[in-house]
């Protein structure tokens, strides 16, 4: 049984494989429409999250199965002390499938080490968050045409962003991609990001603090939330939150073809503006991640068309 | 000079960093054996000048893997009917199980206290490391 922990459990052929999938549903989603029929997928949220468990929702309806689940820990057994082993052993006889959040980093590991179904990391505390990952991937093969010779800026909270660790392990598997980290000295992507996938694999990267600076190199710009709940200090989080804000000014400067992605939800990181802008990217990438999701229940179920 | 008997069987535990020794005393579960237990801390050393021995006497069979997660330098060497007859070679082990904890808040073991506190051997830029492989956080030595 295969579950989705860590962005890199797929090889990168099966990664190319799922996109392919979810791009042919993304051009007919309607010929999906029964194909989990029967089936039931379990999404156990601990911490809130609207889009996430929206968009695994709106994945298995539209294949045809059903959902349920909770969508904070007080709803959940867990607030009566209920250890995740005990809550996924206990799932695992009501749903075929389950796509589980939590604020604890390694906990959706946890599960699929006691689930008798394919376990989903749908977000670990500030760790992991793979099929953000896999919207991103879809994202980008999708508005570049390929996945690998791109200049990758990344920019914001590149120290607690999960999405940032996760995109950068999967696009070192391809060759060709240059990364530059766009952030503030305290936001920088941890050490072992930078040893292990960066200087490990000879990646080419660059570190700066604005992003005007780099700009027109970039083929992506991905940009982050400062997010307050991956800070125990408030004043941190005040000082640090408004430091990049992308507006049509500074997007005067960057290719035609480069495009924003944003996993959303935004604050004030990407000024409104620049929604009108056809190099945006972030809703469009929102809802790739519907058709990914598509995919990858498939893939764990062993379904096809 | 402190005089301590050879063994007849059992192992010595030798090379032991100076200071080192009632950590690895700790680890190895040394405080639950009945049998005889010979802690030797600061004993002359050529080659590091001073260090500690431990000596345990009649057991031949205690799992020291963790030995090679504290320290390569450490020597193991099994002794029988009083000789020995064999000389442990330490590798740092792969897993780490329920030797340290994972220090870091946002970890699940910090909430779920019944689970099994695990690191995996990395080996990054020729530098081995222990991670947390719930979490990925590093081990640091500074730790409990």
């Amino acid at each position: 049984m295969r579950h989705l922990i860590d962005p890199l459990d797929f090889t990168k052929e099966e990664v190319l494989d799922l996109l392919d999938l979810a791009d042919d549903i993304a051009n007919d989603r309607f010929r999906y429409g029964e194909v989990c029929r029967g089936k039931k997928l379990a999404t156990l949220f601990y911490e809130p999250s609207t889009r996430t468990r929206l968009s695994f929702e709106a994945a298995m309806l539209n294949l045809g199965g059903s959902v349920l689940g909770f969508s904070t820990a007080d709803s959940s057994s867990a607030s009566k002390g209920e250890s995740v082993a005990d809550t996924i052993r206990v799932v695992s006889g009501y749903a075929d499938i389950c796509a589980m959040r939590h604020p604890k980093e390694g906990a959706p590991l946890v599960a699929s080490r006691y689930a008798r179904i394919p376990v989903i990391n749908a977000g670990d505390g500030g760790h992991q968050h793979p099929t953000q990952t896999l919207t991103d991937l879809m994202t980008i093969r999708r508005r570049c045409g390929r996945l690998n010779n791109l200049t990758i800026g990344l920019c914001g909270d590149l120290k607690f962003g999960r999405t940032v660790h996760s995109l950068m392990k999967s696009l070192a598997r391809f060759e060709g991609i240059r990364f530059i980290m766009i952030s503030p000295e305290e936001l920088r992507v941890p050490d072992y990001i930078r040893d292990e996938v960066l200087k490990a694999k000879g990646i080419p990267y660059r570190e700066v603090e604005t992003m005007e600076e780099v700009m027109p190199e970039l083929d992506i710009l991905y940009m982050t939330r400062v997010q307050r709940e991956r800070f125990f200090n408030e004043e941190d989080y005040i000082r640090l939150k408004d430091t990049y804000v992308l507006d049509t000014q500074k997007l005067k400067a960057a290719k035609e073809t480069m495009a924003v992605l944003h996993p959303l939800p935004r604050v004030n990181e990407i000024a409104g503006e620049v929604d009108d802008d056809p190099r945006a990217a972030y809703f469009e990438q929102a809802q790739n991640g519907v058709y990914v999701r598509m995919a990858l229940i498939m893939k764990l179920l062993g379904l096809t068309l | 000079m402190l005089n301590i008997d050879s063994l007849e069987t059992g192992i010595v535990i030798d090379h032991i960093k100076a200071g080192a020794s009632m950590r690895v005393y700790k680890l190895l579960g040394l405080d639950k054996l009945d049998c005889c237990v010979a802690v030797i801390k600061n004993a002359k050393s050529s080659k590091f000048g001073r260090k500690d021995i431990i000596k345990i006497e009649g057991i031949t069979d205690i799992d020291l893997d963790v030995l090679g997660f504290i320290d390569h330098n450490i020597t193991v060497d099994i002794i029988r009917e009083g000789k020995i007859v064999e000389k442990k070679k330490l590798v740092p082990p792969q897993y780490l199980k329920n030797v340290v904890r994972c220090k870091n808040p946002r970890c699940i073991t910090s909430i779920e206290q019944g689970l099994d506190q695990i690191f995996q051997l990395h080996e990054v830029n020729g530098a081995r490391q222990y991670r947390c492989i719930y979490c990925e956080q590093e081990y640091q030595s500074r730790q409990g």
